[in-house]
């Protein structure tokens, strides 16, 4: 095997990815590699042949594959080196990958490796959903792959499974391929869409919400075909009588889950929540070097949220390569249900300022919730929501982090 | 006129396919008839993977005795082909006092079996072995020789050592009715074709009391047992590190944990009497009660995600042994009621079936050059093509990764495209190459794979996908895909 250096390795060509190469680039960091298993780099917003990317990072409204070509297009002139169809299959040591292209097999070490890998959504399997297993069922990104990227067939008439905000890009490519929507499917009492800022995306939503009737406290008992999908078995949760839509297609939507075998296979600390590599606000994990970003920390955000983030890490890279030192004292952050995860989900001593606000989403709807920080017997901060929705993120201030004893128990988040 | 064949075999799963490859060693005109689109597509396929010794088979039946005979020559056959098998060992566990009694008596039948080397070992021993496991298990029962297996190799390598030793495979072959007359076989598909042979060999598993009924027997009569199971992701694989079993009943081998060749975990199999033969749907209840038991044995598993779920049939019937037979004046050898021991019998119950024809007057000349198999092997522990550079040299489709979960690469699917024994549809391709078993079960590579396996073989993807009017019957009935 031939081993390479490069100054900062990054996993994953996605809007984290790139964004934080740009930025290091941007910040005098002489080497920045790089690598993606697929043959395009540009990550998820190359399948999203849909508006709504943009906004925040380039101040116009494009679709995703434009918004990735932008991104491919700033890391190649800034001098960041891409490699596509290259995989991480394991690690050499504590700073080095091992490599896998047609070119052959290799080592690349760094002294800072940013993982970026992404998020999948739980396909059907993962969801324990019986019957037999027949053609036509997908998640989003299958979807998005069969129709944009492959132009193939995929049905008439379609399920989507799930009611947030990637079922509506579901909608989109559904309707766009010139199926029929049967329904929407969700086991949550109601649908947990955003309106979002854009005007046109809330039309969009608008418009589909008007068309296509949402079955809320549902969910599918049964896939029905054996070949291909022919309908589905629809229940109400709490029990009671079933009923068959037709159909030939089902998409799973969203149930986001890290890509994280990379980072799991390096033993880095996971969140038992996010399920993604436990982090702090400088996105460090839990071993010295090694940082991760985007949709790996916690499931699927915006584009533009993952490119922050590649941004801000790209910040704390930057230091770590001029010898800051790696904290050693790292204090988890544990969500308590119905709070399903919390982000950063661990503290270090260099930042504890307090600038930057706390994420978490719940796993049901709460009204009039007041989220409690506490620290063993101590409360540190009370905020009051008015409506919690599963599948939506929400701010926590985060003004009460410098009240923190950093060695004593772990910080909890809870619905008081 | 069409050629008559010295032998036909019914059913190109374990025990059809090893009969052929058997024959195939000898100066025979042998055709391999299949009602589905491959090889190996019924209960072959969904099943626990487990190469059994037969440590508590009956005592006395043929099932125990082809069971000893298969595990001497597969010892053989496994390495050669390069059939994805791992050495671990299996571990009964005993749960309640009631099991941990019944331990001495499954020792004496092991040692009666011929599996002298199965110990009864403490309950500090079994959680020396299995630290992972729930508390209270009284003790165990250690089975050194319990091997996991790929059960998709194994049919598809005795199938291709047969076909390139001459032996012709026809599938989508559905037979209606076969006639006997002068000293002829006439086997007749759905579809109007007509094979003609001098003996029979039904192999056709859970259709074996079809068949035997249209030869006039009455013999057994199959009931379809369904058995659902769960696989988990391979990050669970560390959990274990041995076969799990439980304390078998009458009824079944009951719910084990094991690991895979694969890398991943396998819970299963719940075992439910069903009248409908095609029935391989997973159910509520089933994956419930897997999940109850799993919980039970193994706690930490809950905590991993599953990557599949699916549901085999094995072809129980009213016996309690194989079924087995000669009707030395048809010229005629039914093997029925092969239940769920029959990836690991396979080879006995052929090398046995030889016996019974020759013994019918059937001439079994060895050819001089019997040529071998060589698989591509697509466990776990052998070395992958992804790992090679030395193969990615050569071709650098080898390192051209399409699967991401299972590392797959574009070399691998191309060669299984174009296989002697070809990959035709996506579940096949699965079978022989991993691609689209993993985590994401298809969903990151499984557009890909459809446009690759459409271009390489002709077919509209209308077709693969189901949206077509699919042929006789697809080879991705049920099961795992």
């Amino acid at each position: 095997m031939t081993a390479e250096r490069t100054d900062v390795l990054i996993v994953g060509a996605g809007p984290a990815g790139l964004s934080a190469a740009l930025e290091l680039k941007r910040l005098g960091v002489p080497r920045v590699t790089v690598v993606d298993r697929e043959p395009q780099p540009g990550g998820m917003p190359r399948l999203c042949h849909h508006t709504g990317f943009g906004v925040w990072d380039f101040h116009r409204m494009l679709s995703g594959p434009q918004y990735a070509r932008r991104y491919v297009r700033l890391a190649e002139a800034a001098g960041v080196e891409i490699r596509t169809e290259t995989t991480v299959t394991g690690w050499a040591d504590d700073h080095a990958l091992t490599l896998t292209s047609p070119a052959g097999t290799g080592v690349l070490q760094s002294d800072a490796i940013l993982l970026a890998t992404g998020v999948r959504e739980r396909p059907r399997s993962a969801r324990l959903t019986p019957g037999y297993r027949p053609r036509g069922v997908f998640t989003t990104g299958s979807l998005q792959r069969f129709v944009d990227e492959r132009h193939l067939p995929v049905g008439k008439r379609a399920v989507i499974v799930g009611a947030e905000e990637v079922s509506l890009s579901a909608f989109m490519t559904l309707t766009g391929a010139g199926l029929e929507v049967a329904a929407i499917v969700t086991e949550l009492p109601r649908h947990q869409m955003n309106y979002f800022p854009y005007a046109p995306v809330k039309w969009l939503l608008v418009d589909m919400l008007h068309r296509v009737p949402v079955l809320t406290a549902a969910r599918v008992e049964r896939i029905l075909g054996r070949f291909r999908v022919e309908g589905v078995e629809v229940s109400p949760v709490a029990g009671g009588e079933r009923r068959v839509i037709p159909c030939d297609t089902v998409v799973f939507t969203g149930d986001w889950i890290p890509e994280h075998e990379v980072a799991r296979s390096g033993e880095l600390r996971m969140d038992a929540g996010t399920r993604g590599p436990q982090v702090d606000f400088a996105f460090r994990t839990s071993r010295a070097g090694i940082f991760a970003a985007g949709n790996l920390l916690r499931g699927a955000e915006t584009a533009a949220t993952s490119a922050a983030e590649g941004r801000r890490a790209a910040g704390w890279i930057a230091r770590f390569l001029q010898g800051a030192p790696w904290p050693k004292v790292r204090l988890p952050v544990v969500a308590e249900p119905p709070i399903k995860w919390v982000f950063p989900n661990a503290l270090s001593a260099d930042t504890l300022r307090g600038e930057q606000p706390l994420t978490f989403r719940t796993a049901d709807f709460v009204e009039n919730a007041v989220v409690q920080v506490s620290q063993g017997n101590d409360v540190l901060y009370r905020q009051s929501f008015r409506y919690l929705t599963p599948n939506r993120t929400f701010r926590l201030d985060a003004a009460w982090l410098p009240r923190v004893a950093l060695r004593g128990e772990p910080v909890r988040i809870r619905v008081a | 006129m069409h050629p008559v064949y010295d032998v036909a075999i019914i059913g190109a799963g374990a025990v059809g396919t090893a009969v052929a490859r058997e024959l195939s060693r000898y100066h025979l005109k042998i055709i391999l008839l299949e009602a589905k689109a491959d090889v190996g597509m019924g209960t072959t396929k969904a099943n626990t993977a487990i190469w059994h010794t037969g440590f508590d088979a009956k005592p006395g039946t043929l099932e125990a005795r082809l069971l000893r005979r298969s595990y001497a020559l597969m010892e053989k056959f496994v390495p050669e082909a390069g059939i994805p098998t791992e050495p671990l060992g299996g571990l009964l566990v005993a749960w309640t006092e009631d099991q941990y009694h019944t331990l001495p008596s499954l020792l004496e039948r092991a040692h009666t079996n011929g599996v002298t080397d199965v110990r009864i070992i403490s309950a500090e021993d079994v959680y020396r072995l299995e630290p992972r496991l729930n508390a209270g298990a009284w003790g165990g029962l250690f089975v050194p020789g319990e091997s996991l297996l790929c059960p998709f190799t194994l049919p598809l390598a005795f199938a291709t050592q047969a076909v390139i030793n001459g032996a012709e495979l026809r599938l989508n072959f559905r037979v209606q009715g076969i006639a006997l007359e002068d000293g002829i076989t006439r086997i007749v598909s759905e579809d109007g074709q007509t094979v003609a042979a001098r003996y029979l060999v039904n192999a056709a598993g859970l259709y074996s009391d079809e068949i035997d009924r249209m030869l006039g027997h009455h013999d057994f009569t199959v009931t379809p047992r369904r058995g659902e199971l769960i696989v988990y992701d391979k990050f669970a694989r560390t959990l274990i590190n041995h076969i799990i079993l439980p304390v078998p009943t009458p009824i079944t081998k009951g719910v084990l944990i094991s690991p895979t060749v694969y890398g991943n975990i396998l819970l299963g199999p719940t075992a439910e009497d069903l009248d409908d033969k095609t029935n391989t749907a997973t159910s509520r209840q089933g994956l419930e009660m897997l999940l109850e038991k799993g919980r039970a044995i193994l706690p930490d598993l809950m905590k991993e995600e599953v990557t599949a779920t699916y549901a085999g049939l094995r072809a129980a019937t009213e016996h309690k042994d194989y079924q087995i037979r000669l009707h030395a004046g048809q010229r005629y050898v039914c093997a029925g009621g092969i239940r769920s021991t029959g990836v690991s019998a396979a080879m006995g119950i052929a090398d046995y079936i030889g016996g019974l024809l020759s013994e019918a007057g059937l001439e079994l000349r060895p050819k001089d050059n019997f040529l071998p198999v060589h698989m591509p092997n697509i466990g776990q522990a052998a070395p992958r093509p992804y790992q090679q550079p030395e193969r990615i040299a050569q071709n650098p489709d080898y390192g051209r990764i399409v699967c991401h979960c299972e590392k797959v690469s574009l070399g691998e699917i191309l060669d299984a495209i174009h296989a002697p024994i070809p990959a035709r549809t996506l579940d096949g391709l699965r079978r022989r190459t991993r691609a689209m078993q993993g985590r994401c079960q298809g969903f990151n590579c499984q557009a890909h794979i459809v446009d690759i396996l459409a271009r390489e073989t002709g077919q509209d993807p209308r077709v693969l996908l189901a949206l077509e009017k699919f042929p006789a019957d697809p080879a991705d009935d049920g099961g795992q895909s």
